[in-house]
């Protein structure tokens, strides 16, 4: 087995301690808790933001952070990643297609919770597939965020023409049985999703980080969150998680994530292993 | 490392004039479409004495591999000598961006870093080479004329943070002599 290889410890950075410091600045002054986020994405965003901004260094942006609210609004929409589409990674979709939905037609009412919704394109993408499946009336969808803002947007559900145009074929890759079209309205440059698609999402804002266990669910999604999480919160979370769901329910990871290295591995079993579909166990190995 | 147009053969060429006890870590971005299949690591291993690995989140960096980052995501050095992924916006229309795998392990391995920019017909890869060069790493171009696409190493040798210009058949060859030596 080959060994990590050795660097020098002695490098730490004055930018280092100023990323903390900003990132303490923020827990304390706005409630956001960005401190077990990866440090390596949070470098390069806050790297961004100030190029950007053209402060001489992270301390004086902070000094900025801490007395403009705005300006904190628009480094907050920085450190957290909104980058989506609906029907992101068709395959999973038509994975759960044939992997987990069969399984929910046996349940009288499903409860999912997407974690991690932004701005919403994934919530609506689940509503249709569980539209096409017969199994929509039926169901709730808890939709949370860490950001109000993208909340405000997800509970809209206006979409871009632009990026809708591109969501058609991820629609039909992931296995639709209409037309994308059919579930909204377009007008001018944007779609708005058609209203009764909102019938069954409650959206509510939810950190990851410090908020607590959410219902009885029988489907988890949190698809490419955890990948900007450090492995304790990465832990805590896939914890929260298992704690939230029954007994055989469906927990769906974003493709590059995994329960390797967060020590719950025992706690569930693969569905589906390149897409990420884990199963609660009925009989935990480890009480 | 980085590429983009011609990379393949670029890896492939470089990959496999490395002995087996090739001591450090590789990281490599081949700029590629979102949906494309994650075929990389199965084609290089093909030319490569090294075990290349298609990594997921958090793996952990090991001396003697080659990770190659997934379509789709962004691939970043962690302080843990992990690598994360990330799927904030494309860098240069790419995603991964060789850009954000260099800033990364700039900050992470500082002076311990040596960056290679390979063909490409874009300027993805030269702000990180400049920044890899800040830290104290050491940077190295394909020469334009040896690559299918001179734009790439274009850019990051106009930059001023080059160490040194290296035809393709060169590369590897040299990496090997300077880690065994």
């Amino acid at each position: 087995m080959a060994e990590t290889y050795p660097i020098d410890d002695d490098e730490v950075s004055v930018e280092d301690i100023e990323i903390r410091l900003l990132l303490e600045a923020i827990y304390q002054m706005y409630g956001y808790d960005f401190r077990s986020y990866s440090r390596a994405s949070m470098r390069r965003r806050i790297m961004h933001r100030l190029t950007m901004s053209g402060f001489a260094s992270i301390m004086e942006m902070t000094d900025k952070v801490l007395r403009d609210r705005p300006f904190f609004v628009t480094l907050l929409n920085d450190l957290t990643v909104n980058v989506t589409e609906m029907y992101r990674d068709p395959d999973f979709y038509r994975a759960f297609r044939e992997d987990v939905v069969p399984v929910l037609k046996t349940f009288p009412f499903i409860k999912i919770w997407h974690a991690g919704c932004s701005t919403g394109e994934e919530i609506y993408s689940m509503a249709i597939l569980l539209e096409e499946e017969g199994l929509y009336d039926r169901a709730m969808i808890y939709a949370t965020d860490i950001d109000k803002n993208v909340l405000a947007s997800a509970k809209k559900g206006i979409y871009s023409i632009e990026a809708v145009k591109q969501y058609g074929d991820n629609y039909r890759r992931a296995g639709g049985k209409h037309s994308l079209s059919d579930y909204f309205t377009a007008r001018y440059d944007s779609v708005i999703m058609e209203q009764r698609l909102k019938r069954n999402i409650v959206f509510a804002d939810h950190d990851l980080a410090t908020d607590q266990v959410f219902g009885e669910m029988h489907v988890i999604l949190c698809r490419n969150v955890l990948i900007y999480f450090d492995r304790p919160l990465q832990e805590r979370v896939i914890r929260l998680f298992s704690e939230s769901l029954d007994m055989g329910g469906y927990l769906c990871l974003g493709t590059k994530e995994s329960l390797r290295f967060s020590g719950q591995e025992d706690t569930f079993d693969v569905i589906n292993k390149s897409l990420r579909i884990f199963r609660k166990r009925q009989f935990p190995h480890h009480a | 490392m980085g590429a983009s147009w011609g990379g393949l053969n670029a890896y492939t060429r470089i990959l496999s004039a490395l002995p087996e006890n090739f001591p450090l870590p590789i990281m490599l971005v081949q700029h590629q479409h979102a949906s494309a299949d994650n075929r990389m690591p199965w084609l290089l291993a093909r030319y490569c004495a090294l075990p290349v690995v298609a990594p997921e989140d958090k793996e952990p960096i090991l001396g003697g591999h080659v990770y190659v980052a997934p379509p789709g995501y962004h691939m970043l050095v962690e302080e843990d000598q992990t690598l994360a992924f990330s799927t904030g916006r494309p860098v240069l229309f790419s995603r991964p961006a060789i850009d954000e795998l260099f800033y990364s392990a700039g900050a992470v391995y500082g002076r311990h870093l040596l960056g290679v920019i390979l063909t490409g017909a874009n300027e993805d890869g030269a702000a990180g080479m400049e920044y890899i060069h800040r830290r104290g790493g050491y940077t190295i171009a394909q020469s334009p004329v040896s690559s299918e696409a001179p734009a790439m190493p274009e850019a990051a040798i106009t930059t001023g943070a080059i160490s040194r210009v290296l035809d393709l058949e060169a590369i590897g060859p040299f990496l090997a002599e300077q880690v065994a030596g």
